[in-house]
C-alpha cells in the first residue's frame, strides 16, 4: 500500500504536475482573454529544454539542482508513505536550500538577488507550515500522516484558520503573484528570471520537474485537511484541492507583485492571526 | 574515589606551569600533552565509573580543609576583583563582589550545617565532563596555532600567551569542579572562578573596548553570583542544608528563583545577553571556549539540574518565557550582523534561549531536547568559532561578505564551516531534531507562546544561516590568491569536531538510548522514548542521503559534457564574470552583498525593547516570588 503510494507519487507527480501546469496556462490565458497553449505545452517545453545544447555557468549548478530534485522526491515520498509530517516539512526546506545554493553558486547578480528573495520567502512561509503540522498534531494526536488520514472527522473542521493561512502562504510555494518575488512564471520580472536566470537547458528542466514534485507535495498537504477515515473524503479532498488550485490561479492573475517587506510582514501577520489563533483555540479546548 | 581530584587538579597544575614557560615550542608541547592528559583522565574516569555500574555516586562527606581553602579562595577572588575595579575605576563590581562574599562568609560562620556529600557523579556530570574535556581540550590545542597567527596579525597587542593558556586551563579545572559539585558552596566557588576568568580573558587585549566589555561581563556574572549567594544563605537559614538536590526537592520558590537568575546571567539570556556579544573582542579561542564547552554551558547545566523543580510553577514560567523570548529576539538580531563572530554570538544566545526554554518547562521531553541541544551546540559552535578564527587569520577579516567564494579560495575551511552551519539548522542534523522535540514538547505542555516563538524563531534562524552558507559556496574567480596560514594543530582540532559532529548524527539513536535517556531518568526518576527509534533511524538514514545524493549527483553531472559560458550581467560582461561595462562605457567591478535587513531587524530596533521586556518579566517574576514568600 505504502510502496504503491510512493511509487505512484514518484511516477505520476511530474505528469500530474505538468498537466496542472498546462491547465494553469490555459486558465490564465482565458482569464486574460487569450486562447492559451495546448494542455501538453509544459511537456513540449521540457522536451525542448532537454534537447538544448548543454551550456552552463559553472560545474556545480546541475549537481545542486539534481540534489534539489532528489531531496524533494524524498520529502514527497515521506508524505505519501504516511511518515512524519514535520520531518517532511523539514526535508522540504533542506531541498529548498539546495535550490538557493544552486542559484547563488554562480555569483550572478540576478540569480543572487533571486536567491536572497527566495530566502525571504522561506522565512515568510516557514512559521505557518510548522503551525500547520502542530495543528494536525493537536487535532489528531499525531504527526504521522497515516494516523492523520484515519481521523474520524476531517481536520479542516478544527483548523479552518490554518487552512486559510496555508492557502495564503502556499501561493509563495506555487510561485504565484503577488508572492512571486524570487522567480516568476511570467516574463515580466523586474530582475530577469530571478533565481533561474543562469539556469538553462537540462538544469532548468530539472528545476521545473522538481517544482512539479513540490506542487503535488503541497496539494497532498492540502488533501490532509479533508481526508478522514471515510473513503469518499478522498474524492472530496481532490475536488477541493482543484478548487484551491483554481483560486491560486485567479489570485495570480488579479494581483500585482508585492515588495518583499509586504510579503514578509503580510505572511507573518496572517500566520499569527489565522494560524496562531487557531492553534490557541485548539490548545485551550484540548 | 580518587579520580575527581585529578580531574580538577591536573588542569589547575598545568595552568600554574604556563607562566614559567616562556618558549613557544615547549609551551606548545605542554598544551598538547596537557590536553591529552585531561582527555585521558576523563576517559579513565568514564570507564571506571561505568565499570562500577554507572550508579549515581555521592562523595566526600567531610572536607574540613577544603572548605577552609575555598573560603580563602573566595576572599582572594574578591580582593582581585576589588583591586582591578579600583585600578580601572569601576564601582559596581566592587559592590556586588563584596556583598556576595560577605554574605557567603557570614552564612558559613554563623550556620551549622549537617555533614553532607559535596560531590555527585551521575550521567549528566559525565556528559558535561566529556564535553569539557574533549571540546575544551581540542580548543586548547587549536589555540596554540591560532595565537601564533593572531600575534602575527595584531602587532599592537602585547603578547601575553602564557597568561592566556593559564586561564584556559584554569577554566577547564573550574568547569570540572562545577559540574561535579553537589554542595552549593563548592559550586559557588567554581562559579565565581569561571566569572573572573572569563573577565580576565575578555580583557586580554587591554584595549579600551576590551576593558569595557570585560567589566560588563564581570558585573553581569557577579549579579548572577549574588543570586547564587542569596540562594545559599536562604537555604542555609531556612532549611539548614546547602545541597543542590534539596533545593530541587524542598527549596521552595525563592532560592530556586535566585539560582535561576544565576543560570540566566551565565547563559547570557536576555536582559543579560550583552556581555556575551561584548566577549567577542577577545581572541577567538576564548570565544569558542566561552560559547561552546564552558561558561554558558555552566548556566544551562545549572538550569537543567534545576528543571525538575521548574515544572508548572511561576519560576518555571519566567525562565521558559525568557528563554523563548531570547531565542527569537537573538535570532532576529543575528540577521542584521555581517561580522561572522557576532552572528555566532547571537546564534549562541538564541540556541541557549531554546535550551533554557526547554529547561524551564521542566518535563522529561523538554529536558531530553535540552540535553541534545546542548551536546550538538557545543560541537558545532566550537567548530564554527574555530573555522571563523582560522579564516580571519587567513583572510585578515571576519566579515561574512569577505567570505564570498571561500570554497574557491580556502576550500578546507569552507567545508568545515559549511558542515558546522548545516549542523546548526539543516534537516537531518542534530540541532533540528532537538528543535523538533522541543516543538512537540511545547505543544504537549500547552505553552502557546513558546510554540509561536519556536515557529517564527526557526524561520529567522534559517534565514541567517542560509545566507551565510550561500556566501561560502559561491563560485567566482578570486581577486587575489589567498595563502592558507592555518596551522596543523588547528586543522586537527577542527577535523576532530567534524568527525564528532557526523558521528553524533549517525549514531543518534544510540546517543539517545545510552546517554540522554539515562540523564532524563536520573533527573525525573523515569524516562520515555521521546522520539521513536524508527524516527531516529530515519534521521540517520537521511543524513547519509544528504551526503550521498549530492555526491552521486556529482558523478552523474560530471558525465555530461558542458560548455561554460559567462554569466548575465545586464551590461556587457567583461569576460571573467567580475567586471561589466557600465553605461559610461567603463569597466565596473561587480559586487554582491547579502541582505541584512538592518532597518527591520537591526540591533538598534530590537535590542532595547527586548531587554526591557525580558527585564520586566524577570522583575515581575521576582516580585511575585518574593511576595509569595514574605
Amino acid at each position: 500500500m505504502k510502496v504503491g503510494f510512493v511509487l505512484a507519487y514518484l511516477v505520476l507527480a511530474p505528469i500530474v504536475g505538468g498537466l496542472l501546469d498546462g491547465v494553469d496556462r490555459i486558465v490564465s490565458a482565458r482569464m486574460q482573454r487569450r486562447k492559451g497553449p495546448s494542455i501538453l505545452q509544459p511537456f513540449y517545453d521540457l522536451g525542448k529544454l532537454f534537447s538544448k545544447e548543454p551550456i552552463a555557468v559553472n560545474n556545480v549548478q546541475l549537481l545542486l539542482n539534481l540534489s534539489y530534485l532528489v531531496i524533494l522526491m524524498i520529502a514527497g515520498s515521506l508524505l505519501f508513505a504516511g511518515a512524519d509530517l514535520l520531518m517532511t516539512l523539514f526535508i522540504l526546506s533542506t531541498a529548498d536550500m539546495f535550490l538557493i545554493m544552486a542559484a547563488s553558486s554562480d555569483s550572478s547578480p540576478y540569480a543572487n538577488m533571486g536567491a536572497s528573495r527566495e530566502m525571504i520567502q522561506m522565512m515568510a512561509y516557514e512559521p505557518l507550515t510548522l503551525l500547520v503540522a502542530v495543528g494536525f498534531y493537536l487535532t489528531t494526536g499525531s504527526f504521522h500522516v497515516e494516523n492523520i488520514i484515519q481521523a474520524p472527522v476531517s481536520a479542516v473542521f478544527w483548523m479552518p484558520g490554518l487552512l486559510v493561512g496555508f492557502m495564503f502562504t502556499a501561493a509563495i510555494k506555487f510561485r504565484k503573484s503577488p508572492f512571486d518575488l524570487s522567480t516568476s512564471h511570467h516574463a515580466h520580472q523586474e530582475m530577469v528570471k530571478g533565481i533561474t536566470t543562469e539556469m538553462s537547458g537540462t538544469t532548468l528542466a530539472i528545476m521545473n520537474i522538481a517544482e512539479y514534485y513540490e506542487m503535488i507535495l503541497l496539494l497532498g498537504i492540502f488533501c490532509l485537511f479533508f481526508i478522514n477515515s471515510n473513503p469518499w473524503s478522498w474524492l472530496v479532498a481532490i475536488i477541493i484541492c482543484a478548487v484551491i488550485f483554481f483560486m491560486e490561479i485567479l489570485w495570480d492573475n488579479v494581483s500585482a507583485r508585492l515588495k518583499w517587506k509586504t510579503v514578509l510582514y503580510g505572511c507573518w501577520v496572517v500566520t499569527l492571526v489565522a494560524g496562531g489563533i487557531n492553534i490557541l483555540i485548539l490548545m485551550l479546548i484540548q | 574515589m580518587t579520580m575527581i581530584p585529578f580531574l580538577i587538579g591536573i588542569p589547575a597544575i598545568l595552568a600554574l606551569m604556563f607562566p614559567l614557560i616562556r618558549q613557544q615550542k615547549s609551551r606548545a608541547i605542554l598544551v598538547y600533552l596537557g590536553a591529552g592528559i585531561i582527555m585521558l583522565t576523563t576517559m579513565t574516569f568514564l570507564v571506571w565509573w561505568i565499570g562500577n555500574g554507572a550508579q549515581t555516586m555521592m562523595l566526600y562527606t567531610s572536607t574540613e580543609v577544603w572548605d577552609h581553602l575555598m573560603i580563602i579562595g573566595d576572599i582572594f577572588l574578591m580582593c582581585l576583583i576589588v583591586y582591578l575595579s579600583i585600578k580601572y575605576r569601576r564601582i559596581l563590581p566592587i559592590l556586588l563582589s563584596i556583598s556576595q562574599t560577605v554574605l557567603m562568609l557570614y552564612t558559613e560562620f554563623t550556620t551549622e550545617l549537617p555533614e553532607a556529600v559535596h560531590m555527585t557523579v551521575d550521567w549528566l556530570t559525565i556528559l558535561m565532563c566529556i564535553i569539557i574535556a574533549f571540546i575544551g581540550g581540542f580548543i586548547c590545542i587549536y589555540t596554540v596555532g591560532y595565537m601564533k597567527g593572531y600575534h602575527n596579525h595584531h602587532k599592537d597587542v602585547k603578547d601575553r600567551q602564557p597568561f592566556f593558556f593559564s586561564m584556559l586551563f584554569f577554566f577547564l579545572a573550574a568547569m570540572f569542579g562545577l559540574v561535579v559539585s553537589q554542595n552549593l558552596i563548592w559550586m559557588y566557588f567554581f562559579w565565581e572562578i569561571t566569572s573572573v576568568i572569563s573577565f580576565l580573558m575578555i580583557g586580554y587585549t587591554r584595549t579600551e573596548e576590551a576593558i569595557n566589555n570585560s567589566f560588563r561581563a564581570l558585573w553581569m556574572n557577579l549579579l548572577g553570583g549574588l543570586g547564587f549567594a542569596v540562594a545559599i544563605a536562604w537555604m542555609a537559614k531556612q532549611n539548614g542544608t546547602v545541597q543542590l538536590l534539596d533545593v530541587i526537592q524542598i527549596g521552595g520558590a525563592f532560592p530556586l528563583f535566585c539560582l535561576c537568575l544565576a543560570g540566566l546571567t551565565k547563559s547570557a539570556q536576555l536582559p543579560f545577553s550583552t556581555w556575551l556579544i561584548g566577549a567577542m573582542v577577545a581572541p577567538t579561542p576564548s570565544s569558542a571556549l566561552l560559547h561552546s564547552a564552558t561558561m554558558v554551558k555552566a548556566g544551562v547545566y545549572l538550569l537543567i539540574r534545576l528543571s525538575p523543580a521548574l515544572h508548572g510553577n511561576l519560576t518555571g514560567i519566567v525562565v521558559s518565557s525568557i528563554g523563548g523570548l531570547t531565542f527569537i529576539a537573538a535570532s532576529m538580531m543575528a540577521i542584521a550582523q555581517n561580522d561572522a563572530k557576532k552572528v555566532l554570538a547571537f546564534s549562541t544566545i538564541s540556541n541557549l534561549g531554546l535550551i533554557v526554554g526547554c529547561a524551564g518547562i521542566g518535563v522529561e521531553e523538554t529536558v531530553w531536547a535540552a540535553i541534545f541541544l546542548m551536546m550538538f551546540h557545543s560541537v558545532s559552535k566550537s567548530m564554527l568559532f574555530q573555522s571563523v578564527g582560522a579564516t580571519e587569520n587567513t583572510l585578515g577579516s571576519r566579515d561574512i561578505e569577505d567570505m564570498h567564494g571561500l570554497i574557491i579560495t580556502v576550500p578546507k575551511l569552507a567545508y568545515i564551516m559549511g558542515i558546522g552551519i548545516a549542523g546548526m539548522y539543516l534537516a537531518p542534523f542534530g540541532m533540528l531534531i532537538s528543535k523538533w522535540v522541543a516543538l512537540k514538547a511545547f505543544v504537549d505542555s500547552g505553552n502557546f507562546i513558546l510554540v509561536l516563538f519556536i515557529a517564527y524563531g526557526s524561520a529567522t534562524t534559517m534565514f541567517y544561516w542560509t545566507k551565510w552558507l550561500a556566501k561560502l559556496l559561491s563560485y567566482h574567480i578570486p581577486r587575489q590568491t589567498v595563502n592558507d596560514v592555518t596551522c596543523k594543530d588547528e586543522y586537527t582540532s577542527m577535523i576532530f569536531h567534524v568527525v564528532v559532529m557526523l558521528l553524533l548524527c549517525l549514531l543518534l539513536p544510540f546517543v539517545a538510548v545510552w546517554i540522554v535517556n539515562p540523564i532524563v531518568r536520573e533527573l525525573f526518576g523515569n524516562s520515555k522514548d521521546v522520539l521513536s527509534m524508527s524516527v531516529l533511524a530515519t534521521m540517520a538514514i537521511m543524513l547519509v542521503s544528504v551526503f550521498i545524493v549530492p555526491a552521486a549527483m556529482f558523478f552523474i553531472s560530471r558525465a555530461s559534457h558542458r560548455e561554460l559560458v559567462p554569466i548575465y550581467m545586464n551590461g556587457i560582461n567583461a569576460g571573467d564574470n567580475r567586471y561589466f561595462t557600465n553605461s559610461f562605457g567603463e569597466k565596473e567591478h561587480l559586487y554582491l552583498s547579502n541582505w541584512y535587513l538592518r532597518f527591520e531587524f537591526g540591533r538598534r530596533h530590537l535590542r532595547i525593547p527586548s531587554i526591557i521586556l525580558a527585564a520586566a518579566l524577570l522583575i515581575l517574576g521576582f516580585c511575585l516570588v518574593l511576595g509569595g514568600v514574605v
